[in-house]
């Protein structure tokens, strides 16, 4: 028995997700008293993958191939499948990010296991059962997912788990897996990378604006901030629908969900549909005009007055602290 | 070009949400269902495509007949027909097994589903179908265009975007940016009445999970207002937590 989590890299190095993951799957192989092996993809240097023993990995296989350079889905599910498969690996843990969400219900169904994706809570398996927590309903209540297979499949949702660095190296060995033609019909065009911002679904702090800032003209102060705070900028509904900004920023019901350790609101009166989107955010902050916008019920901080004098003081006053 | 949409039918999104049964159930009582917005678009974008290539659409929703309405809708806003699936969802390998028993000897070219169902979340049916159909699958398609036999999809990663060629059959699940909602037309109301509806009975499958207990999320405390003249205040305290680093 074992516990397998798949480490994802960008252009070969491990991300802060990736180490949640691991840090994650850890405490779980400690409750069943097993190994755990870490799984990763691509072109990676070696002491990198040494280094994941430092989050808790007994051993790391790595794939490293011409074909896989690049993210193939149903490539990757069916290495990742047969690397569970060899370490009989009775959990399989991988971050719910944009590739996770892609690869995961994949790999569950390759290994008839229940998938639980979204995970925010560690697998409570008093009774012989296997309960793990995720958000429904747009974050406006949490579920209780009870796992009845026999392999259990987690996507860990990013900003969940705290990094724990345990000590320590990992060896590390070459994983042989049988690839197959028809796992390579998607070619890849072209990657568009949108620019060296943060990204919104793993920042840990969010800057988001909305209609209160009447123009896309006005967003330069509002990517200031974000970039002094280190934050990925974000927005509303009404503001990507009018193409003010491109619909990627869109947080909120029907745009992205994120939990970062701090939301900060400029100008968004906190619709339904937007609060459910960054509800799971750990510190709210508001900047509202209209004292009675209801997104300040939802809020940890609220400053009622005109954005377009406290943003540029807040920048002033994170640049004073900083210099 | 025939192209099957699957889609689900969800509470409003203004819902206040409570449970019954010792919060083990959802409680529907009073609730308004809709089509799940993400299924509308991938629907909106599967109307436009069939325009362009003579093609047909067919909707398939596993549920039972309280979808109907939603159903109609759906046939209002475009697809040629429809196909409900006569039964009780667990979980999503037990839809997506329904969907791919369905689906596996028609011949669709595309199959698309909203990337969620912003009632349970989960981004999961897309793919469980690719690999139960054995086709490639795409969670999260930004856009979607088609060049003879093969789909051009935007897919979202994390700080850009992947474009990506896939030959026929694929699936897709859509999301914003993929379409504009369409709102049905009177044309489309009245012939949305005559268009089939086909229920078919469920394949005999085990659900792999299932919900045991809901509960509400835990509420913030109040909010701590800060005075718009000392904003220097609201700096202070985020440093003091850590958020602020040299």
């Amino acid at each position: 028995m074992s516990v397998l989590v798949y480490i994802e890299n960008t252009e070969g190095k491990f991300k802060k997700s990736g180490f949640e993951v691991l840090s994650y799957a850890k405490t779980i192989a400690n409750q069943l008293n097993t190994n755990l092996i870490a799984l990763s993809i691509g072109n990676v240097a070696d002491d990198d993958l040494k280094s994941l023993g430092n989050y808790g990995a007994d051993k790391v296989l790595t794939v490293n191939h011409q074909n896989l350079k690049s993210f193939v889905n149903q490539a990757y599910s069916a290495i990742i499948a047969q690397a569970a498969k060899n370490s009989d690996a009775s959990v399989v843990v991988l971050s719910n990010s944009f590739t996770g969400k892609g690869l995961a219900p994949r790999i569950a169904v390759k290994l008839q296991a229940g998938l639980a994706d979204g995970a925010i809570s560690l697998p409570d398996m008093a009774d012989g059962k296997f309960i793990v927590k995720n958000n429904v309903f747009s974050s406006k209540a949490i579920a209780f997912v009870e796992i009845t297979s026999a392999i259990k499949v987690l996507a860990l949702m990013p900003n969940a788990y705290k990094v724990v660095e345990t000590g320590g190296q990992a060896t590390v060995e070459n994983f042989d897996y049988q690839a197959n033609e028809s796992d390579f019909k998607t070619i890849i065009k072209e990657i568009v990378k949108a620019s060296d911002k943060v990204s919104l679904p793993d920042a840990e702090i969010v800057v988001s604006a909305g209609r209160g800032l009447k123009g896309p003209e006005n967003w330069g102060m509002i990517e200031e901030l974000a970039a002094l705070l280190g934050a990925a900028v974000a927005c509303s509904k009404p503001v990507s629908d009018a193409h003010w900004r491109p619909h990627e920023e869109h947080v909120g019901q029907t745009g992205i969900t994120v939990s970062p350790n701090l939301y900060i609101a400029i100008g968004i009166s906190g619709a339904i549909q937007h609060i459910a989107g960054v509800s799971s955010s750990k510190i709210i902050v508001v900047i509202n005009s209209d004292a009675n916008a209801p997104f300040f019920k939802v809020a940890d901080y609220g400053i009622v007055g005109d954005a377009f004098e406290l943003v540029p003081q807040l920048i002033a006053a994170v640049k004073a602290l900083k210099s | 070009m025939k192209i099957l949409v699957c889609i689900s039918n969800v509470p409003d999104t203004t819902t206040k949400i409570t449970f019954t049964d010792n919060n083990t159930q959802f409680n529907t009582q009073g609730v308004q269902y809709i089509l799940n917005p993400y299924d509308e678009i991938a629907l909106a974008r599967a109307v436009e495509l069939a325009e362009n290539e003579q093609g047909t659409v067919t909707v398939l929703h596993v549920g039972d007949a309280n979808a109907d309405a939603t159903l109609r809708k759906a046939l209002a806003i475009g697809a040629s027909d429809a196909v409900r699936i006569n039964a009780q969802p667990t979980d999503a390998y037990f839809v997506a097994s329904q969907i791919a028993a369905y689906a596996q000897d028609k011949g669709f070219d595309m199959i698309l589903t909203g990337r969620e169902s912003i009632d349970y979340n989960g981004t999961k049916v897309a793919a469980m179908l690719g690999e139960m159909l054995d086709i490639p699958s795409v969670s999260i398609t930004k856009k979607i265009t088609i060049e003879g036999n093969t789909g051009i999809l935007e897919r979202e990663i994390e700080g850009g975007k992947e474009v990506l060629a896939i030959p026929f059959p694929f699936v897709a699940g859509t999301a914003e940016g993929v379409a504009d909602w369409k709102i049905p037309n009177m044309r489309g109301i009245m012939s949305a009445r005559t268009k089939p509806l086909l229920v078919v009975e469920p394949i005999e499958v085990q659900g792999l999970s299932k919900i045991v207990k809901f509960e509400s999320p835990a509420s913030r405390t109040s909010v701590q207002l800060i005075d718009a003249s000392e904003v220097g205040k609201l700096i202070d305290l985020l440093q003091s937590q850590g958020f602020l680093k040299n």
